[in-house]
């Protein structure tokens, strides 16, 4: 469903993603673990379409993201970490705008509308502008926006941010069911936690380069890990011996 | 503890800002500066010239000497306080409520004291730059005219800079009383409305009392009258006085400290005041500058009549543009300036009705056309003016959503097509208007009617046009406050090539309408000749261009757009 060919992205001379090649299957929930600015979040919004990638390409679902953008971001729901919203429109109006972003309208989106604001508990807060929302309720509101046209695969940034424990527990519960149904959701996150206990697979991006893919067991054998934890093995994986002797220094 | 130093406490804003110029060099922005230079050089020129020119002429007036000048200077340093109060205010409300640094500041333990003179300082220097800018060439007119010397300069900073504190205390005061009062985001709502109100209604007065008429040498009955009203003082009380009184003290060589020591005592006075009051109520109000403003919202009646026009829209160009204009008319900051536009249009169309051209003699059948003719130029200047206000920022009040759009199946071209017609359209109605009003005050000729209409929608279409291409093409993401955002590099570069493309179509013109008028005046039937065919399909294609073409780059730029 989501492929990445040799993708890479350049900032002057800093490479911030290095020749990333990756398929994701149909009804597979896959996370991108890395730790900051191993290139996650630039990765991710190439896959959206907002940063046009130096070299390589992006396709969803068959369709290039840069050719064909109409065609590949139809499919598409995207949820970044900073949830920037329209602050003077409210929450129904900004759902029923991105509905008419992706060609829909009338009883089937405000139906849409109704169920998602009841779903995320907005429903009171639909007619307040969002300028008055906490974070966690914008994030909230960004979920329902990328899920309003019903679309094919999630690409997620940061998903967890600035939920609440029970709003948290219900994106898990809706990515599961999501992919039950066939559909696909690329997540970076830092929460490993959530990472082994959400993701069917995972890769792990270090300096701009996926340093091991597969499923958690896959990566276990790969690096010969035994029975280690995820949090161990990324340690492991990305040099976090450091973070062992930061401990000490803090303690002291 | 030893606490911070000023300097450190403001660390974050002037470190950005000096980011901000190695940034800008390190992307060849010297091209930039250059422009920037030549156009403020120009303007300062410009001021001081004529300064110069009107001091010089006022000096030769024997009975009179420095009287008027002093009067002058003490109405420009009044005008410029007022102006001052006002900008402190509303500036004061980000420095001291909503800027980003605070929770940091407010969390650390940063006396009461240092943050109040530190913040003042910053509220002191973003509201008063651009006046203290404007006072250069004003005191420099001032200085060369009454030979001021060398040490000049150094007594005016002496002399200008209390009076530019006492502003900016009396501004953070009043903000943080009205903090207090209404929540921080509301306060702003308001304060825009009472600023572009007070400003609009002062420039109708202003305009309404015709000062023309004082220049009527009959209208004084008394020279002695004059000059008595003349020496006495206008505002005793207000620091603009002792400045004038200060400055015009050294330029006459009649040295009195009083004006300065009155200027330094009130203005540390006011200073060790605002932080007394600052201690009392900046807690309180910082923590009501959290509160939202809390309004519902159903937005149905937008819908309803907007939504209902646009229906033959496809649905994604019609939620766009009404996204667009429900946040026009819910950001106060952005609506509020329709209030400047009001005064400002029924100004113009003022001065146009009191034009000596129809007063009891043969009516001046060359100046009423050569008035509509200049008029479309004027009209021309006042829509650009408006569309830097209003469709040049366009774009740049995208920018945090701009996430939204790309990751969107939103075509781009969709996007650009909303915004320039969101903005288009109601400068379009008004140019007709403006223009068809003031011709028929002036009582012009069908010919000239047709042609200024014609005129200026070519003219409306490519200026809307230029505006989003370089608020496109010179974006401010970050800005918060639409208001802003013409003021920008882009926005003066935007003015610069809107007044070339009026000349250039107006020059091509003028010769058609000298044709025209030439005929009428020997008394021939004029009709449109073959020459005058061509010269309307090349300003027609010249306007053409100027809209097309600007549009393709800003959509090319928009393209290139990463977040």
């Amino acid at each position: 469903m989501i492929r990445l060919e040799n993708l890479t992205k350049l900032y002057g001379s800093f490479v911030a993603v290095d020749d990333i090649s990756l398929h994701v299957p149909r009804g597979v929930l896959y996370g991108c673990l890395g730790p900051n600015g191993a290139g996650k979040t630039t990765t991710l919004r190439m896959i959206a379409g907002i940063l046009r990638p130096t070299q390589g390409r992006v396709l969803l679902g068959g369709d290039d993201v840069h050719v064909n953008p109409l065609a590949a971001k139809m499919r598409l729901g995207f949820i970044p970490d900073r949830p920037f919203v329209y602050d003077k429109l409210t929450g129904a109006e900004f759902l029923r705008f991105v509905a008419g972003l992706y060609g829909q309208e009338g009883d089937t989106v405000e139906r849409r509308i109704a169920e998602l604001l009841e779903v995320f508990e907005l429903t009171s807060w639909k007619d307040e502008l969002v300028e008055a929302y906490s974070h966690g309720m914008r994030q909230k509101l960004i979920i329902s926006s990328a899920l309003i046209h019903r679309p094919e695969c999630i690409v997620v940034d940061e998903p967890m941010v600035g939920l609440d424990p029970k709003a948290a527990r219900l994106l898990k519960d809706i990515f599961r069911q999501f992919v039950a149904k066939g559909g696909t959701v690329l997540m970076s996150t830092h929460t490993l936690e959530i990472a082994e206990a959400m993701c069917d697979q995972i890769a792990i991006i270090q300096h701009g380069k996926i340093i091991a893919a597969g499923t958690v067991n896959d990566v276990r054998r790969q690096h010969q890990a035994g029975d280690a934890s995820l949090e161990e093995l990324f340690l492991k994986l990305t040099g976090g011996a450091h973070v062992r002797e930061l401990a000490e220094v803090l303690g002291r | 503890m030893k606490q911070p130093t000023l300097l450190h406490v403001l660390q974050p804003k002037w470190r950005t800002a000096l980011q901000r110029i190695r940034e800008e060099r390190a992307r060849g922005g010297s091209g930039k500066l250059i422009l920037l230079t030549l156009v403020g050089g120009a303007f300062w020129w410009l001021v001081f010239y004529v300064l110069f020119r009107i001091l010089r002429s006022l000096r030769a007036v024997e009975e009179l000497g420095a009287l008027i000048p002093g009067k002058i200077l003490g109405l420009i340093l009044l005008s410029f306080i007022s102006i001052l109060v006002l900008s402190n205010v509303i500036t004061a409300l980000s420095s001291f409520f909503l800027s980003k640094d605070l929770d940091l500041l407010v969390s650390a333990p940063v006396d009461w004291l240092r943050l109040y003179l530190a913040k003042l300082g910053e509220t002191l220097l973003h509201s008063s730059w651009m006046v203290a800018l404007m006072i250069v060439p004003i005191l420099t007119a001032y200085g060369v005219v009454f030979k001021g010397g060398l040490l000049f300069p150094l007594y005016a900073v002496i002399a200008i800079l209390p009076m530019l504190i006492l502003p900016a205390v009396v501004g953070c005061a009043m903000t943080l009383i009205l903090v207090n009062i209404f929540p921080a985001r509301r306060t702003r709502d308001l304060l825009s409305i009472i600023a572009l109100g007070a400003a609009g209604g002062v420039i109708l007065l202003f305009r309404l009392i015709r000062p023309e008429q004082l220049a009527r040498p009959e209208g004084f009955r008394n020279l002695l009258d004059f000059v008595i009203l003349l020496r006495g003082p206008t505002s005793p009380f207000l620091p603009s006085e002792w400045a004038s009184q200060a400055i015009m003290g050294y330029l006459g060589h009649e040295l009195d400290p009083f004006p300065l020591v009155m200027l330094w005592t009130t203005a540390a006075a006011f200073v060790a005041m605002g932080a007394l009051l600052h201690r009392a109520l900046y807690a309180q109000g910082f923590t009501k500058a959290q509160e939202g403003a809390e309004r519902f919202i159903r937005g149905g009646l937008w819908r309803w009549t907007v939504g209902s026009l646009l229906g033959w829209l496809p649905v994604a160009k019609r939620e766009f543009v009404l996204k667009d204009i429900k946040l026009f008319f819910r950001d106060t900051t952005q609506w509020s300036q329709l209030i400047l536009l009001a005064v400002l249009v029924v100004v113009y169309l003022f001065n146009i009705q009191a034009l000596p051209l129809h007063r009891g003699e043969p009516v001046g059948f060359f100046y009423v056309n050569l008035v509509s003719f200049l008029n479309l130029g004027l009209a021309g200047f006042v829509l650009a003016s408006i569309a830097a206000r209003f469709i040049f920022p366009a774009v740049s009040l995208e920018g945090r959503q701009m996430w939204l759009l790309r990751s969107s199946p939103l075509d781009l071209r969709a996007l650009l097509w909303s915004k320039y017609w969101v903005g288009t359209l109601p400068l379009l109605i008004l140019g007709l208007i403006l223009t068809g009003l003031t011709n028929t005050l002036l009582e012009v000729s069908t010919f000239m009617m047709i042609l200024s209409l014609a005129a200026m929608a070519g003219l409306t279409l490519a200026i809307a046009a230029l505006a989003l291409t370089f608020g496109t093409l010179y974006p401010q993401f970050e800005t918060e406050n639409a208001a802003q955002i013409p003021t920008s590099f882009g926005g003066l570069v935007f003015m610069m090539a809107t007044i070339a493309l009026l000349a250039l179509v107006l020059m091509i013109l003028s010769r058609a309408v000298y044709t025209y008028v030439r005929g009428t005046w020997e008394g021939q039937s004029v009709g449109v000749t073959p020459e005058m065919l061509v010269l309307f399909a090349v300003a027609a294609a010249l306007c053409t261009a100027a809209t097309l073409v600007p549009l393709r780059l800003a959509l090319r730029k928009m393209e290139s757009f990463e977040f």
